[in-house]
């Protein structure tokens, strides 16, 4: 199983990627929905993309209340 | 969505449609074409293609047409041209508004009204005799899941997310989406999503039978595109008389569908949901 460091780190490239922004501009305690200017159906997107990465399967409702990149990692970290 | 159609227009489209036919159109919700045999029904309205009265309207522009249509085509497709994906379902923003400017059972009656209307043009594309595919991507919720269920084929490409989000609203799916589902898999899987209202992906929609192709992304229309081609091979005759075999239209499952709806449409719990829905500044509206 990987390390919780190394799937935070997939979700911040990951993000970075789905949404262009520069990797570096991105932060574990960020708040994705204010720093990325997302809706939740582009937060559902990303979803996608994290759960085709890790080859998982989140439900949206453990996503309820999360808007950082850290506690996200940490959801998708009990799925691996 | 409550309010009904404008009756002489519809009128004068449907003498076009008999006399001249309609070929192609382009309306604010959708459009159609032919192209190579295959008639081609794009949604493109923004926000997300919801369901309201103006897509209803079009809609019903659309099946009426549809009988003609059928005589030049050998497949129909189903897309959405917009970004953000497929359909996200009924237009709740117009529901709300609508209601509140009405009585209470005026607004349950316009709300019996417009599900009856869509029922009949749901019905109308299941029971096509053309073999049809819905090419999904990106969000197909609620009302949107529920048009993809007509078709034959669900072909998604990979960024494609189901849901039926009814029930944080204090309603069930209004479009056949119950019906359907219990048609095409297994009533533990529609129990999970039913009741959890969670979303789900392009490959868990594979898994439980949802979908039949999962694509890369951007790839849903060509690849449905082909797979008509394959599909027009075959004599129409027996692909016609193969649909009326394996997929039975459940018109008395619809029925109690529109019935339970109106009955919880009445409840104070479902005005609150829609209140909220419409009013919400959190930036998570559509997460159940």
């Amino acid at each position: 199983m990987q390390t919780q460091q190394k799937t935070l780190d997939e979700v911040l490239d990951l993000a970075a990627v789905q949404f262009k922004v520069p990797r570096q501009s991105l932060s574990p305690d960020d708040d994705f929905f204010k720093k990325l200017g997302i809706d939740s159906l582009q937060a559902l997107s990303l979803l996608t993309r994290l759960e085709q990465h890790f080859n998982i399967e989140l439900p949206d409702y453990e996503m309820q209340g999360v808007s950082d990149f850290r506690t996200l990692a940490e959801r998708i970290q009990t799925r691996l | 969505m409550l309010l009904g159609r404008n009756s002489r227009r519809y009128a004068l489209f449907l003498v076009c449609c008999r006399f001249h036919g309609m070929k192609q159109f382009d309306g604010q919700a959708l459009s159609w074409t032919i192209k190579d045999r295959v008639i081609e029904l794009a949604l493109h309205r923004e926000p997300c293609n919801e369901i309201g009265s103006q897509c209803l309207e079009e809609l019903e522009q659309f099946t009426a047409a549809l009988p003609d249509l059928e005589q030049s085509a050998h497949s129909l497709i189903l897309f959405s041209t917009l970004d953000c994906g497929f359909c996200a379902g009924a237009d709740l923003r117009e529901l709300y508004r609508r209601s509140q400017e009405m009585k209470k059972n005026d607004a349950i009656a316009g709300v019996r009204n417009f599900l009856e209307r869509i029922h009949q043009v749901m019905n109308t594309l299941d029971a096509s005799p053309l073999p049809t595919i819905a090419a999904v991507h990106g969000i197909v919720f609620g009302g949107g899941l529920e048009l993809a269920l007509t078709c034959d084929l669900i072909i998604a490409d990979k960024t494609a997310r189901f849901c039926f989000p009814e029930l944080r609203l204090g309603l069930i799916p209004g479009f056949g989406g119950i019906p359907r589902l219990k048609r095409d898999l297994g009533n533990a899987v529609v129990r999970d999503l039913l009741l959890t209202g969670r979303s789900f992906n392009a490959n868990k929609a594979q898994q439980i039978g949802l979908v039949s192709q999962v694509v890369g992304e951007g790839e849903a229309l060509r690849v449905a595109r082909a797979t008509a081609a394959q599909m027009g091979k075959f004599d129409r005759n027996t692909t016609a008389a193969a649909k009326k075999f394996i997929k039975p239209i459940p018109y008395d499952d619809f029925r109690q569908e529109i019935e339970i709806f109106c009955e919880l449409f009445s409840q104070p719990a479902v005005e609150a949901g829609l209140k909220k829905f419409v009013e919400s500044a959190n930036a998570q509206p559509y997460l159940p």
